[in-house]
């Protein structure tokens, strides 16, 4: 469902909404029969003179079957819906494929500035590019994201991507995407991190290999101090 | 037991006593269980109509940014902020919490244990002004400097923690004070819910005859004990936070935010089942009166309601799967959150069930009660696709999460009340609703809720993220296409705000000239039926005894459809 | 006027032990919860062990001897109470209540030492946690007191003597978090 609203531009775009679509055909299903049985139950049983209602406990095995029969064919659907979402979170989340290339995402109050290597393919590098509210990323590349959080908690979401993470302050969280897709789409922070929360929107470029050199080549290089404080480790 | 006895004859004691009151120590000041429920569904009542206020003013903004909103002016990102955390926050603990476990768990259980009144009358008087209090505090922290905490109702340290970051510096704080205060509210409240339900049943009560919307009462209230705690703890340690400068969520100064989600969605998610229960609790006792039918399963429902609460205690993780916990223990969560859908759904299934050979009689409180269950449903498969962690990469604080919810919690505070609210109308005010207002009433709101709804899975869908003021900063989401699904949404909202006047008109109108009611007007079983309407103090002259489970109708060995289980025979 | 509900035992327990338990179980899960906030943090940060050295070992075990024996004699008070004493109950509570000063008094010498030389609650965490979780069961202490001394007042007249085996429950059970507290705050070095 979520194809109809949103091009898939990463590789894992796709499983996420293959599994949404599983997910939603059980849903469903299931959803059209307890209702349709439920509107249907209230039309049959309707109170008419001359009519009574019957008296039934429950509580005999012949009628409690037609709870439990049900009860089981859910657990059932509920095997297959936590295998397709354990098998999808560990591909994304868990599962960490070398990385080709790494960018630096820092969250503040209300900017996200993104730390890119420059020519030399390195990050914290001289030639490092630092920008505000610009990814730039290389189609078919393979992406380390190191997230980070200056003051509160913000969440790095890229919905084209379909990622999202959460950044906390005083931790480095790493994770990767690979974009598929060319074009330029939308970065969102997805945690309310204060008043500017709605303001707090950036764009990702995604380009080939020769626009994406054209655009290394064409910022000059600068150095973010602000954002390379240390961050201390949880321990003290 | 032998002792009470002799007690238990003492006709109509206290009435007398009760009669030259003045107005302050009869309706203020009572400890009538009654007059408690009453100040406790008044208050919530009074918190609905500002949490729906809040939910029209924000909602406008979204349709319209930046344009003025009727009735609130300017909408700033600070106001919006507040609005919504405030909304959040009222709801579920001003409204929901009072109206479902307090005005109807006092209400109820003493009336439908045959009891003559709750075990701790001052203790529930005391509860009750507590949670005033509380009101109080809440409200009044609109009207510091810097105005309502914006926080969100989670409140998320490090943003909730440092005024330098939600620039709120005494908002924040007296919301976090109004929250603890009403928790303490409700834990004193529960000695009696459990006390009463447990030890003040009338002679013949057994435990499987107590009606299941007391059961219901009576486990959210252990929910609501064990869940609370952890969280009581994390509001002090965040409240020294915010006032000494302690540094519990501090992580530039050894400490760790992600200790404070643990610590509310440990008691977050058994939260959700804490109101839930009331409302469920509520629904058995109306269908079952209006399908003329014996609740399916009686037992089977009082177990999986159990297994609901236990498993509620291990699946609080799933609110946090992307917020940087360790990802293998998302695999655990996914486990247990879609075990939850398997006593949830086989609740429904006999709900469902209870329907099949019954003789229906569509009233009010019947529609209420059946909308409980259609719309309960569809919040409860939506629940499915974020229960699963690969999906919630995606849905996680979408708009799909905000629709799945208030398709959870509309029906339990909304549908539940309103359903409970018109089925003891009678008892509560000794005279009848009129039925055709109260199915105009039924039919504007339920309809309107879902165009509100719908719309907002979709722009969840379309990948909107919560929380947000204005949405022109995201060019995929600033399309007029989806701009037509919010100003949908808000129009929907406001027709459904609208139709609550006709509610008010036909509570009040009936409250003073509806038709009298008698003793059981809908030919019910439980106890309360038994009493006059509305009940004195004390409730009855002499107090009933039990001699049947609560939902024989339609008995075969009984020539009428029902036989209340006061009578011997 | 006590409404016939409260005379009730339908579950053949009484009602005020039901209330009482109600209330344990869920101070219970609050400082369950405090303390295991607590023990997550301690074991991750080890260098608390140095902040934990300054505490007072002497006058937190001195406080765990005093606790205790203001338990027992909870315990003495309750036993009189069943004899129908409700005198000897009465005094047994004074004394009890006299443990509970001893115990607060000790505690804001201790505290008074502690904060006059540099250790307040916003030194560090160890030191947040340390007066928070002592700070609330102290506020336990003292409140267990006060009830006490209305209970006491009572049973001197011969009344309401089933609370004192009420209160005592709750005494012990302040008690038992004080027997969590001491080691993890001052033995854990």
């Amino acid at each position: 469902m979520l194809e109809w609203y949103l091009p898939q531009a990463s590789t894992y775009a796709s499983e996420i909404d293959n599994l949404v679509n599983l997910i939603g055909a059980f849903v469903a299903f299931w959803f059209v029969l307890s209702f349709g049985t439920f509107i249907w139950l209230i039309f049959r049983f309707r109170a008419r003179p001359g009519t009574e209602a019957e008296y039934i406990t429950g509580e005999l095995k012949h009628q409690k079957r037609w709870i439990t029969i049900p009860h089981l064919l859910v657990l059932v659907c509920d095997v297959f819906i936590i295998v397709g979402a354990v098998s999808v979170w560990y591909n994304i989340k868990q599962y960490l494929p070398p990385a080709e290339q790494t960018v630096r995402v820092v969250g503040q109050q209300w900017t996200w500035t993104f730390q890119h290597p420059g020519a030399d393919g390195q990050l914290d590098t001289a030639d490092d590019i630092a920008t505000v509210n610009e990814l730039h990323v290389q189609k078919g590349v393979t992406y380390h994201y190191q997230l980070q959080s200056v003051d509160v908690l913000h969440d790095f979401s890229v919905p084209v991507f379909r990622l999202k993470q959460d950044a906390i302050p005083g931790r480095t969280i790493t994770g990767w995407f690979e974009p598929t897709l060319e074009g330029e789409y939308d970065v969102q922070c997805a945690e309310i991190c204060g008043i500017g929360h709605g303001l707090m929107g950036a764009r990702i470029f995604i380009e080939n290999e020769a626009q994406h050199a054209a655009w290394v080549a064409g910022e000059s290089p600068v150095r973010l101090a602000a954002v390379t404080t240390p961050t201390r480790a949880i321990q003290e | 037991m032998a002792e009470s006895i002799p007690h238990e004859v003492d006709p109509g004691h206290g009435d007398h006593h009760h009669e030259d009151q003045g107005f302050v120590s009869k309706y203020l000041l009572s400890t009538d269980h009654k007059i408690i429920a009453m100040q406790y569904m008044f208050t919530g009542m009074l918190m609905a109509v500002i949490g729906g206020f809040m939910s029209y003013v924000f909602r406008m903004q979204l349709a319209f940014p930046g344009e003025s909103v009727p009735l609130w002016g300017i909408v700033t990102p600070a106001n919006y902020n507040a609005l919504i955390t405030n909304h959040g926050t009222i709801m579920i603990f001003w409204v929901a919490m009072p109206v479902l476990i307090a005005a109807f768990g006092n209400y109820l259980i003493p009336l439908m244990v045959g009891a003559d009144d709750m075990v701790f009358p001052k203790l529930n008087r005391l509860s009750y002004q507590i949670f005033l209090i509380s009101a109080l505090v809440l409200l009044s922290s609109y009207l510091v400097e810097g105005g309502g905490f914006g926080g969100a109702w989670t409140s998320y340290p490090p943003l909730s923690a440092k005024s330098q970051y939600n620039l709120t510096p005494a908002g924040a704080s007296l919301w976090l004070l109004a929250v603890a205060l009403e928790f303490v509210a409700f834990l004193l409240g529960g000695i009696n819910f459990i006390t009463t339900a447990m030890n003040s049943r009338a002679p013949g009560m057994k435990l499987y005859d107590i009606p299941m919307v007391i059961w219901m009462i009576v486990i959210a209230s252990i929910l609501f004990m064990v869940s609370v705690g952890p969280l009581i703890a994390g509001a002090i340690m965040l409240f020294f936070d915010q006032t000494l400068g302690t540094a519990f969520f501090d992580p530039n100064r050894g400490g760790d935010p992600i200790l404070w989600q643990h610590l509310f969605w440990f008691f977050g998610h058994p939260e959700v089942y804490v109101v839930l229960l009331p409302a469920v609790g509520i629904t058995a006792e109306i269908i079952t009166v209006f399908a003329r039918k014996k609740l399916f399963a009686y037992k089977t429902v009082l177990h999986t309601a159990v297994g609901t609460g236990v498993l509620s205690f291990t699946v609080w993780a799933h609110h946090q799967f992307i917020a940087g916990i360790d990802p293998r223990m998302a695999h655990i969560f996914t486990l247990t959150t879609l075990l939850i859908s398997i006593p949830i759904a086989e609740m429904m299934f006999v709900y469902i069930a209870t329907l099949y050979g019954g003789s229906i009689r569509l009233t009010t409180p019947m529609l209420w009660a059946l909308a409980f269950i259609g719309e309960f449903l569809i919040g409860g498969v939506t629940g499915i696709f974020l229960g699963a962690s690969g999906a919630d990469v995606y849905f996680h604080d979408t708009y799909f999460v905000l629709a799945h919810f208030h398709y959870t919690f509309y029906p339990i505070a909304i549908i539940g009340t309103f359903a409970g609210v018109s089925y003891w109308f009678p008892k509560m005010f000794g005279r009848m609703m009129n039925d055709t207002l109260g199915k105009i009433h039924f039919w504007g709101s339920i309809v309107s809720f879902n165009f509100i709804f719908i719309p907002l899975f979709v722009l969840g869908t379309a990948g909107q993220h919560r929380r947000i003021f204005d949405f022109q900063n995201f060019p995929a989401l600033a399309t007029p296409e989806l701009q037509q699904l919010r100003i949908l949404a808000t129009m929907s909202l406001v027709v459904m705000l609208g139709f609550q006047f006709v509610w008010l008109y036909n509570f009040i109108n009936s409250m003073f000239r509806g038709p009298k009611a008698g003793k059981n007007p809908w030919k019910a079983n439980t106890l309360e039926w038994s009493a006059d309407s509305p009940p004195p103090h004390g409730n009855w002259p002499e107090l009933p005894t039990v001699y049947r489970p609560p939902y024989e109708y339609s008995h075969p060995d009984r020539e009428e459809d029902y036989w209340p289980q006061h009578l011997p025979n | 006027m006590r409404p016939i509900a409260t005379t009730r035992s339908a579950s053949g327990m009484p009602t005020g032990l039901l209330a009482v338990w109600w209330v344990v179980a869920s101070e219970i899960v609050i400082f369950g919860g405090l303390l295991a906030s607590y023990l997550m943090y301690r074991l991750s940060h080890d260098s608390w062990s140095e902040q934990a050295a300054n505490t007072n070992t002497a006058i937190g075990a001195t406080n765990t001897f005093v606790l205790l024996t203001s338990s027992f004699l909870a315990v003495s008070a309750h036993a009189a109470a069943e004899k129908g004493d409700g005198k000897k109950a009465a005094r047994y509570l004074w004394y009890t209540i006299g443990g509970a000063m001893t115990f607060v008094a000790i505690k804001s010498f201790e505290w008074y030492t502690e904060i006059t030389h540099g250790f307040t609650i916003t030194s560090n965490t160890f030191w947040s946690f340390y007066y928070t979780a002592a700070g609330i069961h102290a506020l336990h202490v003292i409140a267990g007191a006060f009830i006490m001394a209305i209970v006491a007042r009572e049973a001197a007249k011969g009344l309401e003597l089933h609370r004192v085996e009420l209160i005592g429950i709750y005494w012990h059970f302040v008690d038992i978090v004080w027997i969590f507290l001491f080691p993890l705050l001052y033995i854990a070095k």
